[in-house]
């Protein structure tokens, strides 16, 4: 094991399978000659050429589905959108064509992308900059949506995502490309369904994913020190198909949930958990389910009013002692 | 191009002409389902353009009035009926449908019926094609109104920023559904607005199968020796409305009554006729071994296959058992 930055880790994921397989290339806006918004393609350009590492107009669309038609014979892009704001310029190819082809075609066509994409809320970029998308991903059949929260499962995602042979989307968020973290030293493959336990506990679930897993880690500690409740935090990186079973499992220790979400709160990972937790597990709850998410408005600029607007940790603890009845 | 090759492009064309009226009665006869495009009229443009490919070798990918394109490039006609019947013996298992005929083994990447979304595919194709060195290229077939998307103009750029081997053919047909090419598209030319871009282009008469071939040798023969892409434009007719859903009331009967005379079919025949490479005698006897054919086997294997079973659902929503996607390898 040794420590990198989160960006580092995805550097080290795209330098070697790159180096694996010549026919993954990479593409984006500014991530050959300027080496990336977030450094994730850093030093790729000047190793790998400019046939591989290809800065792209600015064409969400049109280069996602160049992409696409690559990967039609077995070539695999690592196509990179530059915030998830602009993801949605795309959606027609990833939605229309990755998503569906391999159905339509009675099999014949594999479309084995990766895109990954920078989303979140970071520090007052406004509304349009600030957009948290996952919800509108994991609901679409056909497309397999991984999140990761730190940098071992942004290298093993990605290094996954790249041999996987179906459509991958990577949601990464843009306040966590410098944190720090275990890598190990060795290849590593991370699986791209179930969930991990970040932190092991027997009164309470707390379902987090990408940034919310943090807000939930910090929460479970202060509950634990200054109420003695012992929350198990569920790192939910995979967000479709969701792992039903591990949802379950850890529902049926604590007989308690809490999700967290960094989205607004219709059609999201928390109205999806509940459903599960409902479908599968009620009799099992001592409490209703609760979800933790952000206002329901675009993100405003103002710095006050925006950090009002996204959950954080206090508000993760305030929503589990309300579970308890404190 | 010799006699013989004549002869089989004109049994070809009139086979694809058999077989899209055949499918019009499949339709009334609700043996075929959803929506249902049509492509009399405009035969000559794929005979031609694919004649001079290296069809099995070289990349086709077109929108959804896509069954012909997908014969010439060598999917069998059964496969394509029982598809369009929604039978597990279609090419796509029933799965696909009339507008997503697909036919990979032939390089026949698809039908696609977001119009437009083949541009960026086909330069992605290309891309591929690159990557591997190989000396295929691609062929993209799409309509006049598909230009006026977003995808068109992004695809343009990309093909000829990076020299990928791509065709784009524009088979002009006047209308996109009910809205004439004037009332949508400020330039009417398409073959210009590619001038942008700096891609060269062609305009041809596309109801001529041999003028198509010639101006599809050259534009070939262009992507293929490294020049980067080109745009074909190919002026051509549907004889039908757009789809069988469609009235087929907006076009006046002056301007179908002219373009009737220039049948793509009948053209070709009279001309063989006249040169003396067929006689009448000879073309009913084709045409009566079309029909025939097109009852007595395609119909016949369309109605006899079975319904797909329901297993199919889960099996190709996402690829099956991807050892990836447990964290396991190869
Ligand atoms: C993105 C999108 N918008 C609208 C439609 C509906 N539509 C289907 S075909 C068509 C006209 C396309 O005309 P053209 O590209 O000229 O092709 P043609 O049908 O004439 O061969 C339209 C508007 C669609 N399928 N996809
Ligand atoms: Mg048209």
């Amino acid at each position: 094991m040794s420590k990198m930055m989160f960006w580092e880790a995805i550097q080290r994921a795209y330098d070697e399978e790159m180096t694996n397989d010549s026919l993954v290339f990479c593409m984006g806006e500014d991530i050959g000659v300027a080496g990336g918004t977030y450094k994730a393609t850093k030093g790729l350009y000047e190793k790998f050429g400019s046939e591989r590492v290809m800065d792209t107009p600015i064409s969400e669309n049109g280069f996602t589905g160049l992409g696409i038609g690559a990967s039609f014979l077995n070539v695999r892009p690592i196509i990179e959108i530059m915030s998830v704001n602009f993801s949605w310029l795309a959606m027609d190819q990833m939605f229309n064509t990755a998503a569906k082809v391999h159905f339509m075609s009675g099999g014949q066509l594999k479309a084995p992308i990766v895109v990954r994409s920078p989303g979140g809320t970071a520090h007052q970029l406004g509304a349009q900059h600030s957009a948290r998308m996952e919800k509108v991903f994991m609901g679409i059949a056909g497309l397999r949506v991984v999140t990761p929260s730190n940098p071992r499962q942004a290298y093993g995602l990605l290094k996954s995502a790249v041999r996987c042979d179906d459509p991958v989307f990577i949601y990464e968020h843009e306040l966590m490309y410098n944190m720090q973290g275990e890598v190990p030293d060795t290849e590593y493959f991370h699986p791209l369904i179930g969930s991990e336990i970040a932190r092991p506990g027997g009164d309470i679930t707390l379902f987090g994913y990408n940034i919310s897993v943090h807000w939930c880690l910090q929460a479970a500690e202060t509950l634990s020190k200054q109420h003695g409740i012992e929350a198990e935090v569920i790192d939910l990186y995979a967000l479709s198909p969701l792992d039903r079973e591990g949802i379950v499992q850890s529902v049926s220790k604590t007989h308690r949930a809490v999700i967290v979400e960094e989205a607004e709160p219709a059609v999201g990972v928390g109205a999806e958990v509940m459903a599960i937790i409902n479908e599968e597990c009620f009799y099992e709850l001592d409490a209703p389910p609760v979800r933790v998410s952000a206002a329901n408005v675009p993100i405003p600029y103002n710095h006050t009013l925006e950090k009002s607007v996204i959950p954080n940790a206090q508000d993760v603890t305030a929503a589990v002692l309300k579970v308890f009845g404190q | 191009m010799n006699s013989d090759v004549k002869k089989r492009l004109l049994r070809e064309m009139l086979f694809a002409r058999r077989f899209e009226e055949r499918c019009y009665e499949a339709y009334v006869e609700r043996k075929i389902g959803g929506f249902l495009h049509l492509y009399p009229g405009e035969e000559a443009c794929a005979h031609g353009v694919l004649e001079a490919a290296n069809c099995g070798h070289d990349y086709v990918i077109t929108s959804y009035r896509d069954h012909v394109h997908a014969i010439k490039c060598g999917v069998d006609p059964k496969a394509v009926m029982a598809e369009l019947f929604a039978k597990e013996a279609g090419c796509c298992k029933g799965l696909g449908g009339s507008m997503h005929i697909f036919g990979v083994e032939h390089r026949f990447m698809g039908g696609y019926a977001l119009v437009g979304g083949p541009f960026p595919l086909a330069a992605g194709i290309a891309k591929g094609i690159q990557m591997k060195k190989g000396n295929e290229i691609c062929i993209c077939f799409l309509g006049d109104a598909a230009n006026n998307q977003g995808t068109f103009h992004e695809s343009l750029n990309m093909a000829k920023l990076w020299n990928l081997p791509v065709l784009y053919v524009c088979e002009n047909n006047l209308y996109g559904i009910g809205t004439r090419i004037d009332r949508s598209t400020a330039v009417v030319d398409q073959y210009k607005r590619v001038s942008s871009y700096n891609i060269p282009s062609n305009q041809v008469n596309g109801q001529d199968v041999e003028l198509v071939y010639e101006a599809a040798t050259q534009a070939i023969e262009h992507v293929r020796s490294g020049k980067g892409p080109y745009f074909l434009e190919l002026m051509t007719y549907r004889f039908r409305g757009h789809s069988m859903s469609d009235s087929n009331a907006y076009r006046p009967k002056n301007e179908e009554r002219v373009w009737g005379k220039r049948d793509p079919v009948i053209m070709f025949r009279d001309r063989l006729i006249e040169t003396g490479e067929i006689t009448q005698e000879d073309f009913k006897n084709m045409d009566n071994e079309i029909l025939e054919e097109i009852e007595q086997e395609i119909i016949r294997f369309a109605d006899e296959s079975q319904e797909p079973s329901m297993e199919l659902l889960d099996k190709y929503v996402l690829v099956e058992n991807d050892p990836y996607v447990t964290g396991g390898s190869r």
